[in-house]
């Protein structure tokens, strides 16, 4: 079959489908590194008022007098929503051209290994956009108050999580999260270009524990004080 | 056996297809999937009926033409060509569903027969190396080592059937162009135009209309040539290395 050389110019290597891919990743590792953080955080609260409302003061005046007050959460706020923007747009147009790229849908169509977490990372994504958006009215600007108002972080934490639907809220959020995170791992390792055949296997498993270690450490805090043991 | 096909049937590109049923009775399991087909198409053309139009050509899993979804499967229920497939692997009175490969980049031509041209444009860009013309080169004055040669022919052994672009929730072809950039990638003699090539494939690739990869690893459980997904991974790992300065083409 004669095929008709290509005159068509090669894009580079980053406007690829791939090079989106790559930032997803990189952003999808930046994401990652900022939850275990988070997380870590969270747990003060197991620790008491004390602890806990130290730590937020200690994030506050973190890197002072080099950094202004409350620079590095700054620093940091903006680096994420750029993160945000980057993951989320390559996200729409890797979206769009999966979507083209099958106009006609199957009758029938079974896939034969995929799981439940990889099939759902699009949606999944946007479940968790839209919880983040609502986490940051309710515990960074306070547009949205659940129990009243405090000038405390930790009673601010303690009266929300007292309610059993905020709790329901966080929890369906965090399945959500460990879901993506599962998936999202291992692919953001695959798209890197670091898995081989003998790594598959661990990595799958490792991104399953990391999710697992997420979701519990996050939903631990908000668990513990609905059945009253952080008080 | 009996059994009762769905078969899609599809005039010609323009016109929309429809799923349309057939019993048929005193099926051999010892058929392959192909002869069924066959001996159908033997009953509508005695009927004064359009035969069903499907591809093959070996029948023997190696050139890699024929392949259908079956039952919501690229090439059915086991992991082999559709030509290899026996009705041996169905029940007596199973219902089974029949379209072709379902991408935009491979356009229905009839039936169940697509053009997978877009996958020879792909090679076109970069699956190849370039030799001087004139004697062949003697095979033993590059040596390969083992481990190299081995995986480079397990890419190699990429049929070209289009099941990995079936089976992927995106319609992407990352599968193909992967097994080709390991393959090439695997030997010295892709090596000067590794960097170029990995670009090249995947910017025509993109520009065929599949979708991009999101690591779901349906492609390579479907593969009937067992291409591993591990390609993907290299073939990630040769673009994001292409991007360095000092490998530029
Ligand atoms: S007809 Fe050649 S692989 Fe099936």
């Amino acid at each position: 079959m004669a095929i008709a050389t290509q005159d068509r110019k090669t894009r580079p290597a980053g406007r690829t489908s791939v090079g989106l891919k790559v930032v997803m990743a990189t952003t999808g590792v930046l994401f990652l590194l900022f939850l275990l953080a988070h997380s870590y955080g969270n747990l003060k609260a197991f620790a008491g008022q004390a602890a806990y409302d130290g730590y937020a003061e200690h994030l506050r005046t973190f890197g002072e007098p080099i950094l202004p007050r409350s620079g590095f959460l700054w620093l940091m706020g903006v680096v994420l929503i750029v993160s945000v923007v980057l993951h989320v747009s390559a996200a729409v147009v890797l979206w769009q051209r999966a979507h083209r790229a099958r106009s006609t849908p199957y009758v029938a169509f079974k896939p034969v290994q995929a799981t439940l977490s990889s099939r759902t990372m699009r949606w999944g994504g946007l479940t968790i956009l839209l919880f983040v958006i609502f986490h940051l009215l309710q515990f960074t600007t306070g547009t949205i108050q659940v129990g009243g108002s405090f000038d405390s972080p930790y009673q601010r934490l303690v009266a929300a999580f007292q309610v059993w639907y905020v709790v329901l809220v966080y929890a369906l959020a965090m399945v959500a999260l460990g879901m993506h995170l599962r998936h999202g791992i291992w692919s953001a390792v695959q798209t890197l270009g670091w898995s081989t055949r003998a790594r598959e296997v661990p990595i799958k498993r490792t991104a399953l524990v990391i999710a697992l270690v997420i979701v519990v450490g996050f939903l631990a805090p908000p668990v513990g004080i609905l059945f009253g043991l952080v008080k | 056996m009996k059994i009762t096909l769905k078969i899609w049937r599809q005039k010609n590109a323009t016109n929309p297809g429809r799923l349309v049923t057939y019993e048929r009775d005193g099926v051999s399991a010892d058929m392959s999937f192909l002869e069924m087909l066959d001996v159908l198409n033997e009953d509508l053309t005695t009927q004064g009926e359009e035969p069903v139009a499907f591809d093959h050509d070996c029948r023997e899993g190696i050139c890699g033409s024929c392949g259908v979804v079956i039952d919501g499967v690229a090439h059915g229920p086991q992991r082999t060509t559709t030509c290899q497939l026996h009705m041996r692997s169905f029940a007596d009175g199973d219902t089974i569903t029949v379209e072709p490969w379902r991408a935009d980049p491979f356009p229905v031509i009839k039936d169940l027969v697509v053009n997978r041209g877009a996958f020879d444009r792909i090679i076109a860009a970069g699956g190849f190396v370039s030799v001087n013309t004139g004697s062949a080169p003697e095979a033993h004055a590059t040596p390969v080592p083992k481990v190299d040669a081995d995986r480079a022919f397990e890419a190699a052994a990429c049929i070209g059937c289009g099941a990995c672009v079936a089976a992927c929730p995106n319609a992407s072809a990352m599968l193909f162009t992967a097994a080709k950039i390991t393959h090439l990638g695997a030997l010295p003699q892709g090596q000067p135009e590794r960097a170029a090539r990995v670009v090249s494939m995947l910017d025509q690739q993109d520009a065929e209309g599949f979708g991009g990869c999101t690591n779901i690893g349906e492609c390579a459980a479907v593969c009937p040539a067992g291409v591993p997904l591990e390609t993907i991974s290299q073939l990630n790992f040769d673009l994001r290395r292409s991007m360095t300065p000092s490998r530029r083409h």
